[in-house]
């Protein structure tokens, strides 16, 4: 079932002469529940944009977003910031924890803006998510006394604590070391597909791509089909493989 | 519910996350806080000192002075007929609480020789319209007109000239002249200046060492016997006129002066006065609201990464603008909480009778003011809110892709 649908998705900006910069160009994207989609390119090649939209932390200029079939287009801030919080978990390349908070109140923080039991129970769940992600003996240290692997680690447990349907993860390892990357990759990959959510990464490195059911390459905003056989295993590569060597 | 308490305890958090940038950025609205807080406590208890010193002199409000003599002779009306035109006054306009002061020289025969002390020769009401507050002993009362010993109240300076050092062996003292009686001191006052003897004793009694209803001859030495009408000041200028043409008619051809004794004014200049201290405060707090708001500024430009962040949580507009808000008005409150118990705690602990009384006990002492508590938590909370507005709305204005940077 189709969770995630760009029709025809285009994103400009104005320029100061008057001009328009296309960021997008007529993306079309299709992702179903438990999915694990990743998008190579380049920068500036309008990865950012595309998981900005995909997130609805920004609205196309043109084409149809659909979210479980429904457009979001005309949807309000309140309604879009609830969706936000409720169907995505986000992975940010440089781990974006809050600083001075513990590992706990970080995986804790998108709990806030939970209701119900869910926020009663937010400091329970937290704990659970970083045992899951064996950090459970670290849940009262701060982000500044984590490692990298330690700290996106616990952004992973954040990004998964209100059990959302889509995973937008984008470079999740561009801050590690090749092998804790590959760790970090497969402890994401796997934790998503536990929960049974979709996991859409952005990333330079063919390696991580390959992790995914499907790989699109975006090329100054265009999106297409990057044909490359997908691994049986998770093996981490001794370097990391640019993805600009294997691009034209 | 839920969402009221979860933007509460981010606020909390992120105040106990940032109590260092908090508590510095506080000191300003503390310290206004605290003095708002306390002049304004101050000055209601100063006001009330003020108040009693001022009913100790001139009656407490409104006190109407009369005064009677024959203009001729300078001499006081008879004392019957006085009495009489009093008491059909005082019941034709239902005044209750009346009292009478003479002025007399009373020769006292002190271990250092006989001296001659200013006396007031006063009705036991008097203590009442004058708020007479005894540091020992007590004040003058209706029983004593009948003592067989007359009872004086004497101040410090005469009780040491008596040479006894408190009322604890009932001290007595001769009371010279043709007729001499032994007097019992039974209370001590704070008054006069320096080593100025007084003493008090009832008006008229009718015990054997004072003929009743005499006038005595050298009451007129300090200027005439004054008679106080105690009345509710809306009536004050009614009676007075009324008291002068009524007593003046009956007693035929005596000068009656009636006046304002009480302390008038007083409470416009305290309140000026006030008005000018909290003047002041109030700047300090403006000043104060303007270091929390420069740092809440400099702070919410530095945080616009965490809220941008909390925005991709699903954090709303309105909940960014209520938690930077209420970040603020959390630490203002705490710090006007801070703030007014501070105050609380010294001006409780002050010796006001002392600085402020002369060591008198007050008749009255007021307790902390909670008005003036609540003003300062008011003002605390206002300051944060105010202070909170503009960083509220860079926050809510920030662009979030800008804040996230994929």
């Amino acid at each position: 079932m189709t969770l995630l649908a760009l029709r025809g998705i285009s994103r400009e900006v104005g320029l100061p002469d008057g001009g328009v910069l296309p960021i997008l160009t007529r993306v079309d994207l299709e992702v179903a529940a438990g999915e694990h989609v990743a998008i190579v390119g380049r920068s500036g090649s309008g990865k950012s944009t595309l998981l900005n939209i995909l997130g609805l932390l920004d609205s196309p200029t043109g084409g149809e977003y659909l979210l479980d079939g429904e457009p979001t287009g005309a949807l309000r801030a309140r309604r879009r910031a609830r969706l936000r919080g409720e169907v995505f978990g986000f992975v940010f390349q440089q781990f974006n924890l809050l600083p001075r908070r513990t590992a706990e109140e970080n995986v804790a923080a998108p709990l806030l803006y939970a209701r119900g039991r869910d926020y009663l129970r937010r400091r329970r769940t937290a704990r659970e998510l970083l045992d899951r992600v064996g950090l459970g003996a670290r849940a009262d240290i701060v982000p500044e006394r984590l490692s990298g692997g330690e700290q996106q680690r616990v952004a992973i447990a954040r990004a998964l604590v209100r059990s959302p349907r889509v995973v937008l993860a984008d470079e999740p390892t561009g801050a590690l070391d090749v092998e804790t990357g590959a760790q970090v990759m497969a402890l994401l990959a796997e934790a998503a597909a536990e929960g049974g959510a979709a996991l859409v990464t952005i990333t330079h490195d063919l390696n991580v791509a390959r992790l995914a059911d499907r790989r699109y390459r975006l090329d100054a905003g265009r999106l297409t089909p990057l044909a490359e056989p997908a691994p049986t295993a998770v093996v981490p590569a001794p370097a990391a493989a640019p993805l600009e060597e294997a691009l034209p | 519910m839920i969402p009221v308490l979860a933007t509460l305890a981010e606020a909390w958090s992120e105040v106990r996350v940032h109590r260092a940038r908090v508590v510095l950025s506080l000191v300003g609205v503390f310290l206004a806080v605290f003095a708002m807080t306390t002049v304004t406590a101050l000055g209601l208890l100063v006001a009330q000192v003020q108040q009693e010193q001022g009913e100790r002199m001139g009656g407490r409000s409104a006190t109407i002075g009369v005064t009677a003599y024959d203009p001729q002779t300078g001499m006081p009306p008879d004392p019957q007929e006085w009495d009489a035109a009093v008491a059909d006054l005082t019941e034709r306009y239902g005044i209750t609480t009346t009292a009478s002061i003479g002025y007399e020289e009373t020769r006292f025969r002190l271990p250092g020789g006989t001296q001659a002390v200013q006396t007031k020769r006063v009705s036991p009401s008097y203590g009442q319209l004058h708020r007479v507050e005894p540091i020992e002993g007590r004040w003058l009362r209706e029983g004593d007109r009948d003592s067989l010993a007359p009872a004086v109240v004497v101040n410090e300076a005469f009780l040491a000239a008596l040479g006894v050092p408190d009322l604890s062996a009932r001290p007595t003292v001769v009371i010279g002249g043709g007729d001499p009686v032994r007097a019992v001191v039974v209370g001590v006052v704070r008054e006069g200046y320096g080593e100025e003897l007084l003493a008090y004793r009832v008006d008229r009694s009718a015990g054997p060492w004072d003929a009743p209803g005499v006038a005595d001859p050298s009451a007129m030495a300090f200027g005439p016997s004054t008679l106080e009408l105690w009345v509710r000041p809306e009536q004050a200028d009614e009676v007075m006129a009324v008291v002068s043409h009524d007593l003046g008619l009956a007693l035929g051809g005596v000068q009656v002066d009636a006046y304002r004794s009480d302390s008038q004014g007083l409470e416009e200049t305290l309140g000026m006065l006030r008005l000018a201290i909290r003047g002041a405060g109030v700047v300090v707090l403006v000043l104060g609201g303007l270091g929390v708001l420069n740092i809440g500024l400099v702070t919410v430009r530095q945080r616009i990464r965490e809220i941008g962040v909390r925005r991709s949580f699903g954090a709303t507009s309105s909940r960014v603008f209520s938690a930077i808000m209420l970040e603020s008005v959390c630490a203002t409150f705490l710090a006007g909480l801070a703030a007014v118990a501070l105050s609380v705690v010294l001006v409780r602990n002050l010796p006001l009778d002392q600085l402020l009384n002369s060591g008198i006990p007050l008749a009255e002492t007021p307790a902390f003011p909670v008005a003036a508590a609540v003003e300062g938590l008011v003002a605390a909370t206002a300051v944060g809110a105010l202070a909170g507005l503009l960083p509220a709305v860079i926050a809510v204005r920030a662009r979030v892709i800008d804040a996230i940077r994929f």
